[in-house]
């Protein structure tokens, strides 16, 4: 069902590789991003967890942060933890400029250090289906502010952990550290409706 | 020993954040911030780096907290602290001081000749150097969440952390071919529990990230670990012991992201003045080497 897609992971710094895994699992195409040129052809991106400030740096010093907003613009993306500070519209952190392609406010480290790290299981609404989704937060972000667009999936203890905004998703949690890609699966169907909005799409042609 | 466990998978879960990364070895706030500045992904809380532990002898011992306070305070990235092998007082202040890793290191003077820590008993995640597989099994089996190479700390030789990253990636490839029946003798030559082994020899790999740590000088140094299959990088002396620790720092962490590419290499690799002037591991002693603890 996904094998027509083609999947795009920034592979700057972060846990890429274990996405790369969730995707392969799925069946659908994958493709590490390091480069901006590396976008091309891609039907979605996935920003994986990592360090928000290293990524971030990165995204500037090899000149990728035009040819990123541009691709965020028109392509679906899934921001876990990292990633999601990346997609925000605020930050509670100066050096870090987020794309702002879903309108939240988002705490760094907010849980605190390692040690304040944990597990827990997350209800999740995806979709028509109401889910239990195997949830690590690691030195995770706290989710706040969500704008009228914003649709929250979970909450945990009172903050919104899983949400999206038309074709961005983000989670503030790891899944990709679990073996079932339930959320990746359901990334992917979002993809899969974008794509066939998208009349020149490949997926379009040989999904249909 | 529970792999399955989800505290332990919380451990091992911010090893995987830091892969792609650059860990550096700090001894004060401003180098903290330096590190950070350059894009490193966690730095490494110390007194000294392991080319002054090197050049001054004597006990090395775990940071003051006052310094791992100082470098939590200044930075975001995660602040990793070292303690000594066996000294798991050492690692119950360090766990107090809310460090985000323990490096349980043969950089220090060990305080038990015998016996690791055992990691399980702890929140905070561990990583532990080896030199070759049979070292990396027993540290998983003691729950380390994270194997680095040993390396040869302190020299700017790359060497010897080539030969134990080639050395672990033979043996585990050697795994994956053998029969059950071999696989109860590796268990037994390198005095490993067999779950590990089996572990191993399904997937070819470590159930923990393996990084590589101990002579990492250069960009073409860092480029070259990840080449052979390092998943991340740590480096002790290479930066501030260099002659403009701001620029290699930053070209180094450039080198990691882009290993694959030579062209991007070379290019972060100039200018960067003098390196750390080092020493060749094959130079030194055999009572004094490190990677021998």
């Amino acid at each position: 069902m996904f094998t027509a897609l083609h999947i795009g992971v920034l592979a700057l710094q972060g846990d890429f590789e274990r996405h790369l895994h969730h995707v392969h699992l799925l069946h659908a195409a994958t493709r590490e991003v390091r480069r901006g040129a590396d976008l091309d052809g891609l039907d979605a991106l996935i920003i994986p967890g990592g360090e928000s400030t290293t990524i971030h740096k990165l995204i500037d010093r090899f000149a990728m942060r035009d040819i990123l907003t541009g691709f965020l613009k028109q392509h679906p993306v899934w921001g876990t933890c990292a990633g999601s500070i990346l997609l925000a519209r605020e930050v509670d952190d100066d050096r870090i400029t987020p794309f702002g392609i879903i309108d939240v406010a988002v705490s760094r480290n907010a849980y605190g250090r390692q040690v304040h790290s944990f597990f827990a299981s997350v209800n999740a609404r995806l979709g028509k289906n109401q889910v239990i989704l195997p949830a690590s937060f690691i030195r995770a972000p706290i989710v706040s502010d969500p704008g009228p667009d914003v649709c929250v999936l979970a909450e945990y203890e009172g903050h919104p952990v899983l949400l999206e905004q038309r074709d961005c998703l983000i989670s503030t949690f790891h899944t990709e550290l679990h073996d079932d890609p339930m959320l990746t699966r359901y990334f992917l169907e979002k993809v899969l409706v974008a794509t066939h909005g998208r009349s020149d799409s490949s997926a379009y042609r040989s999904a249909s | 020993m529970n792999f399955e466990d989800k505290e332990y998978k919380i451990r091992v879960g911010l090893a995987e954040m830091l892969k792609g990364g650059v860990i550096m070895d700090v001894i004060n706030p401003e180098q903290a911030k330096i590190a950070e500045q350059a894009g490193a992904a966690a730095v490494m809380a110390l007194e000294r780096v392991p080319a002054d532990i090197r050049a001054d002898g004597g006990v090395a011992r775990m940071a003051d907290p006052d310094i791992i306070e100082g470098i939590k305070k200044a930075v975001s990235i995660p602040v990793m602290a070292k303690c000594r092998i066996g000294h798991f007082a050492e690692a119950e202040i360090l766990q107090a001081l809310e460090v985000d890793f323990i490096d349980e290191s043969e950089v220090l003077t060990p305080a038990d000749y015998e016996n690791h820590i055992n990691k399980w008993t702890f929140t905070v995640p561990f990583v532990c150097g080896c030199r070759n597989l049979g070292e990396a099994l027993r540290r998983v089996a003691e729950g380390a969440a994270m194997i680095r190479t040993k390396g040869e700390a302190g020299t700017g030789d790359v060497s010897e952390a080539v030969k134990h990253l080639r050395e672990i990636n033979r043996e585990m490839k050697k795994l994956t071919v053998m029969s059950e029946e071999d696989l109860y003798r590796v268990a037994k030559e390198e005095r490993s529990p067999l779950t590990v082994v089996r572990m191993v020899a399904k997937t070819g790999k470590l159930p923990v990230p393996n990084f590589a740590a101990g002579g990492v000088a250069t960009p073409a140094d860092a480029a070259l670990v990840m080449k052979l299959g390092a998943e991340a990088v740590f480096v002790g002396s290479g930066i501030f012991k260099s002659s403009q620790p701001e620029k290699r720092a930053r070209a180094i962490v450039t080198a990691v992201t882009q290993y694959a590419d030579a062209k991007a290499v070379a290019e972060c690799s100039r200018g960067l003045g003098e390196a750390m002037k080092g020493i060749s591991a094959a130079e030194i002693p055999e009572d004094k080497l490190l990677h021998v603890r």
